[in-house]
């Protein structure tokens, strides 16, 4: 029962050609491997020049996605035998600059989590006088949102990304209303300053792939079209009660 | 932060879209394919021209074109950019689109609110 | 000479960057799905001016009513107006099912789940469009 089964690969060397080509590998097809073992199995006995990410093997990490017959899934969480009898495509992310073989650039992502402020504000600096509670109910308005893995799988479902650099991306946004929707947070108005930009929300024109791709249920298409309402409330509010920009 | 006017047309291709989504299905069928064809006897001219002479009803007849143009406006500018990269015109592409939005807007207006006949 | 808001991302000569084709969105059923939902707002557009074509012959009296009857009468117009509907039909539908992504409504600690929120939607438009039909019947 020595059964194969094929993976394409896309493969990129700078060093070596300035286009990416496929490569085909023959690997051993067990019914309990995931793509991400094909492709430990690819570089430890085929070829030791095959570069990828991987980390946790289990979902939680975020490293190893990848596009897999054109689709992005986290390569550890797809089983060969979905794909059987094959031959199985694996390209790296796309909407993402290419490294080199599968291994993308996400450089801009981080530029962009990091301009919305992913952290509790708090209006005053001293030290807190206690613990900050926070109910169970209370935690389930941001919950879904905190679970991002930052495995950048909803930027390339996401054709807006692709088309417009400049837009801050699901997760980017998603993770902005994580701190918005937290009871401790006091720093709404400052975030949505980022979050409402031109290149913010408002690029987004609800395709819903982000959502349908993100393997932990984040479900940033909801942070992003609650976000357009509370963000076009405010700019109303600031036509009718500008006294209440401080 | 830059002050743009997003939040503005996105509300009303929101306000558009809802109005839309519920009203023009049925009027479409009706005006469109069930009187043309004969499946439902229009009410006639002389019982429709009381009903457009009434003012609540003009006001929402009204709302109804003029929000469902700036639904298309909205969509259809975005479309344009996605669709076929036409990002780079988009000074033209948003004029044309709301432009066209505020035009038929205008005109719907003069028809509806300021001519009264007998 | 590029236009000013084209946008350059950090310049690294070996990053290999894949240009987008135009029509990306043939290329999978999702986006073909989404392209044809943002493209019935044309169906919105045609049946508002319709409709502003109906008040004017409304409002300009009998002799322009009965000649736009005429033209809806015809079966180029009804053809058209069948397409439009299918296209109005599918924004509809789309449209309520993406309502709850935008409103999260609670009452107290309660949020009102999805299905419940598209359930009132549906009916709302069903209920909206019975009406409208049976006052056309009935007037």
């Amino acid at each position: 029962m020595n059964e194969y089964i094929t993976l394409d690969v896309l493969r990129y060397n700078p060093e070596e050609n300035s286009k990416q080509n496929y490569q085909s590998y023959e690997v051993p097809f067990r019914k309990d491997w995931v793509i991400l073992d094909a492709l430990n199995y690819i570089k430890d006995e085929l070829d030791g020049t095959l570069s990828f990410r991987w980390s946790c093997r289990m979902g939680v990490c975020g490293s190893c996605g990848m596009m897999v017959n054109g689709e992005p899934v986290l390569t550890c969480a797809e089983f060969l035998n979905t794909f059987h009898p094959g031959p199985i495509r694996i390209e790296p992310l796309v909407n993402f600059p290419v490294v080199r073989d599968l291994v993308i650039e996400m450089s801009d992502f981080m530029e962009k989590l990091e301009r919305v402020q992913p952290w509790i504000i708090r209006k005053d600096e001293d030290t807190p006088k206690g613990e900050y509670l926070q109910t169970p109910s209370q935690l389930m308005d941001y919950k879904n949102y905190s679970m991002c893995i930052n495995c950048m799988l909803c930027y390339s479902a996401c054709p807006v990304y692709g088309l417009e650099p400049r837009f801050l991306g699901p997760a980017a946004i998603a993770i902005g209303q994580r701190y918005n929707l937290d009871n401790r947070d006091e720093g709404e108005k400052q975030r949505n300053k980022v979050l409402s930009e031109e290149e913010g929300i408002w690029q987004c024109t609800l395709v819903g792939e982000c959502s349908a791709v993100c393997p932990k249920d984040v479900d940033p298409a909801a942070a992003i079209q609650s976000l357009k309402v509370s963000s076009t409330v405010d700019f109303f509010k600031s036509f009718i009660m500008p006294w209440q920009n401080r | 932060m830059s002050r743009h006017s997003e939040p503005f047309w996105w509300a009303l291709f929101s306000s558009g879209g809802t109005l839309a989504a519920l009203f023009l299905p049925v009027l479409i069928f009706l005006i469109g394919i069930a009187i043309p064809l004969g499946w439902i006897e229009s009410p006639g001219y002389e019982k429709l021209s009381v009903l457009i002479h009434n003012l609540p009803i003009r006001i929402f007849i009204f709302l109804l074109i003029s929000l469902s143009l700036f639904h298309w406006a909205h969509r259809f500018r975005f479309t344009l950019y996605d669709g076929l990269q036409l990002k780079h015109l988009q000074t033209l592409i948003a004029v044309l689109c709301y432009g066209g939005a505020i035009t038929g807007t205008l005109i719907a207006g003069y028809i509806i609110l300021m001519i009264s006949s007998t | 000479m590029m236009p000013e808001n084209h946008n350059y991302s950090k310049y690294h000569p070996k990053w290999h960057r894949t240009p987008i084709p135009i029509f990306w969105w043939l290329h999978k059923w999702v986006y073909i799905k989404f392209i044809s939902r943002e493209l019935t707002s044309i169906a919105i557009a045609f049946f508002a001016i319709v409709l502003l074509f109906q008040v004017r012959a409304l409002i300009e009296g009998p002799q322009a009513y009965s000649d736009l009857t005429e033209t809806l009468n015809t079966p180029v117009s009804v053809i058209l107006h069948s397409i439009a509907l299918i296209m109005v039909l599918y924004h509809s539908l789309t449209w309520f099912s993406l309502a709850p992504k935008a409103l999260v409504v609670k009452l107290g600690k309660w949020r009102i789940p999805d299905r419940v929120i598209i359930g009132l939607n549906l009916f709302a438009w069903i209920l909206i469009s019975f009406l409208i039909g049976w006052l056309t019947v009935t007037l």
